[in-house]
């Protein structure tokens, strides 16, 4: 083989694996992506059921309720729209109403948010930046702390 | 006092980091040795400051002196000692201590054991690791001053966020940063190198080591990381695909393409200009992740949370280092000159491959971690990009990569015989077939592709050991023959051997677990059962514990197989009141064919509570194979012919080798 066919043949390779991973990622960025909602959104955007996303906000004070099993249900708000969440499973350590959280799931067909993952930072006083930034909008976060209206509610 | 000492340790440091920068540049320019070799002591001088530095906010934790703030805000005197010293870098402050003690330790190390280098080449490194040390060094006394003090001392400290509290994630951050920083003496070579216009085959030989010993670091780093994060988060998980994670794993990436091309570049003088490169794009990713990791931008069980401020000035850090390096090798790496020829199909070739693939993949990585960031700051939309999208675009692409590994050490240089190499790899491919077989045959449910993953770990660990059984011979010469041949194969051979079975040896255990893995929730009562994987679990009740600085509510859980008693669990959900927060801690019990993992939730009515069992098939072996891999490095660093200050006697030795192939 000769210097040039050499070459060819690298960059013949090189091209095929790019244009390959280029078309996985844009396959994968169609399908795999999830939005980050709080209620607000969801009640103005029309997000459709069954489709991936996050849902981000409170948990409403008084909303965390059990059922004889396993099944927990809780609200999510952003201090003006509140959203009701089912999830089975173990929810985090610092899982607490009044506190930020993010959950992961789709909306039902009856309106309601079927999760099937809830996150809680590990850090009593922390805000996922998604979370406050939300709320900062609705304004109940305001320089980092919030404002008191939801958490006491 | 101390804390005053440490504080002033770190600003001399900072004088000497400028001289260190400065001094040599100007002696290699006007060519005045005197000036060049004023590199070495600074480098050391430098090394010692900073280690005071770090000293004095060690005693500064051991003591729990509480006037400093920094001690303050992450300490507590009820805390055990091993957490004491840890909390030392389980923050922001004292953890960019460290990072700034190892990039110092990697300085001294090249300027004392670098003594057969060339002058030029030493002086320019260290210049470039001492402006390295000096932006880190005005970040850490600029804004992040770990010696700031408090008045009045308050009486006790706030406490170390609990999840942290960990024999593994002890240690873990000192392995990462060794990994992540040490690959800034890859780059410092690349940049004297593109500085003085001139590389060669003895620049390899001397990069190698370093790079191999980062790489190492990094590996059991992230292994370490991934191995807290599955027992001490309780959602039995090992990789998250976290943005975090992600930003530890593209230098990770980077670093194994760089290993293996400063191969090519040490034994046949080709690839320089792509080395050089490479060297350059592994450190800025280790920037970059420091950048995403303390700048706040992220959201991740592992992040610092940190004010904007500091985020900026690593942003200024990134802008200065990774533009400067590119704009230098923009104008000087055509100078370069272009080194051997090879054919396609060749160990070469076969070298390339891998970094196409393993550069490919980080980009692909690299996309899915910055693309939310990108987007939300163009449009203001929030998105998530999850496991779901890597599965479906890093996973293609490493794919014929693990196929392809074993055929990389059987291939000659210059022009390899690929059917004789497949061949060789007969007893591998059949082997894996059986294997292939045997998992169609034992597991009917689970994902199609299953049975196929275990086919290519398996085709990874016998194509290591192919190749040792190759250049020894094996059933082909007499046993005594093979043993003398194992016995003089090169211990770079063992270490490649050692690194690719623990590659297969993690695909093992990624694909059987991600595979297999079962999984149950239920509401237990006392006396209540559940069954999983031929185990059977009675939940006996709770009880109450003090341990030294938390409480802790004990689930405590018989386990059966067969009527037979296999073990006690005792899962717990673990208060720390200095700290106000709670962690959950696993039961796990380690039987061979995988790890039965049991999480205590929320208590229900009457004594009931929530509980989640897994049975993980094989989960050990995710974590045994970058333990393989670290020991494969560190096999390969004892080698002869890549010890540091070897060089000069190798270059002598294989000169015939080094002469023009082309």
């Amino acid at each position: 083989m000769t210097r040039k066919q050499r070459r060819g043949v690298l960059i013949g390779t090189c091209l095929v694996v790019l244009c390959c991973a280029v078309g996985l990622v844009l396959y994968a960025m169609r399908d795999s992506i999830v939005f980050f909602y709080s209620p607000s959104d969801i009640a103005k955007l029309d997000v459709a059921p069954g489709q991936r996303i996050r849902l981000g906000g409170l948990v409403e004070t008084g909303s965390v309720k059990r059922d004889e099993g396993t099944t927990v249900y809780f609200s999510v708000t952003d201090g003006a729209k509140v959203l009701p969440v089912t999830y089975t499973g173990v929810l985090p350590d610092l899982f607490r109403e009044g506190q930020g959280v993010v959950t992961e799931g789709a909306l039902m067909p009856d309106g309601t948010f079927k999760a099937d993952s809830v996150l809680a930072k590990h850090d009593e006083n922390y805000m996922p930046p998604e979370v406050a930034a939300k709320l900062k909008e609705t304004g109940v976060w305001r320089d980092g702390k919030l404002t008191g209206e939801v958490a006491t509610q | 006092m101390i804390a005053e000492t440490g504080h002033y340790a770190l600003i001399l440091a900072l004088g000497v980091a400028i001289v260190q920068m400065v001094l040599p540049i100007i002696g290699t320019r006007f060519n005045d040795p005197r000036l060049a070799a004023v590199s070495v002591p600074a480098a050391q001088l430098q090394f010692i400051l900073v280690g005071i530095a770090f000293a004095a906010l060690t005693v500064a934790y051991i003591t729990s002196d509480f006037s400093v703030l920094n001690v303050w805000q992450n300490s507590h005197s009820a805390k055990p000692m091993i957490y004491k010293i840890s909390g030392v870098w389980g923050n922001h402050e004292g953890s960019m201590v460290l990072w700034v003690l190892i990039l110092a330790l990697f300085g001294a190390a090249v300027a004392t054991f670098g003594s057969n280098l060339p002058r030029r080449l030493r002086a320019n490194v260290l210049a470039v690791q001492g402006s390295i040390a000096v932006a880190f060094l005005l970040f850490v006394v600029m804004t992040s001053n770990p010696f700031l003090r408090v008045d009045p001392a308050p009486f006790d400290g706030n406490g170390l966020n609990p999840v942290l509290q960990d024999p593994a994630l002890a240690i873990h951050p000192p392995f990462l940063y060794v990994g992540y920083v040490g690959f800034s003496m890859a780059f410092s070579f690349a940049v004297a190198a593109l500085i003085d216009g001139r590389i060669d085959a003895a620049w390899a030989r001397w990069v190698r080591p370093w790079t191999l010993a980062a790489w190492m670091f990094l590996t059991l780093g992230i292994a370490l990381g991934s191995w807290w994060a599955y027992y001490e988060l309780g959602w039995g998980g090992f990789w998250f695909w976290d943005p975090v994670e992600n930003a530890s794993f593209m230098p990770w990436l980077a670093g194994t393409a760089l290993l293996h091309s400063a191969l090519v570049m040490e034994k046949r003088d080709a690839l320089k200009v792509w080395t050089i490169l490479l060297a350059i794009i592994t450190f800025s990713l280790s920037l970059m992740g420091a950048f995403l990791v303390r700048s706040g931008v992220l959201t991740s069980v592992h992040a610092f949370a940190v004010d904007p401020a500091r985020g900026v000035f690593i942003l200024g850090i990134m802008a200065v280092f990774i533009g400067g390096s590119f704009a230098l090798f923009a104008w000087r790496a055509p100078l370069l000159s272009q080194g051997g020829l090879f054919a396609p199909i060749s160990r070469e070739g076969a070298l390339v491959f891998n970094n196409l693939l393993l550069t490919v993949s980080c980009a692909a990585v690299f996309v899915g971690t910055l693309y939310p960031l990108a987007l939300e700051a163009v449009t203001g939309e929030k998105i998530s990009v999850g496991a779901p999208f890597f599965n479906l675009t890093f996973v293609p692409l490493v794919i014929p990569l693990l196929l392809a590994v074993p055929f990389g050490p059987l291939l000659a240089w210059k022009r390899g015989d690929l059917l004789a190499v497949a061949q060789r790899l007969t007893v591998a491919a059949v082997v894996s077939l059986f294997a292939i077989i045997f998992a169609l045959a034992t597991h009917q449910s689970g994902p199609w592709l299953a049975p196929l993953g275990i086919g290519l770990g398996i085709w990874l660990i016998v194509g290591a050991a192919t190749e040792i059984a190759t250049r020894s011979k094996l059933f082909q010469a007499s046993w005594q023959e093979s043993w003398r041949r194992m016995q003089n194969l090169p211990r770079a051979s063992y270490g490649t051997a050692l690194a690719h079975a623990g590659l297969g040896v993690m695909v093992l255990g990624l694909v059987a677990t991600t595979a297999w893995r079962s999984e149950k929730i239920e509401a237990l009562a006392p006396g209540g059962t559940v069954d999983i994987a031929g185990y059977t679990l009675t939940f006996k009740g709770v009880k109450e514990r003090q341990g030294p600085n938390y409480k802790e509510l004990v689930g405590v859980f018989d386990v059966t197989r067969n009527g037979q008693p296999v073990t006690t669990l005792i899962p717990s959900k673990r208060s720390y009141s200095v700290e106000n927060s709670a962690t959950t801690e696993a039961g796990i019990y380690n039987a061979l064919g995988g790890d039965l993992y049991l999480v205590l939730g929320d208590a229900l009515k009457d004594g009931a509570h929530t509980v989640r069992v897994y049975f993980n098939p094989l989960v050990r072996l995710i974590w045994l194979g970058p333990l393989l891999m670290f020991i494969g490095g560190g096999v390969s660093l004892t080698d002869r012919r890549l010890r540091v200050g070897a060089p000069k006697r190798a270059k002598q030795k294989s000169e015939p080798v080094m002469a023009p192939g082309k």
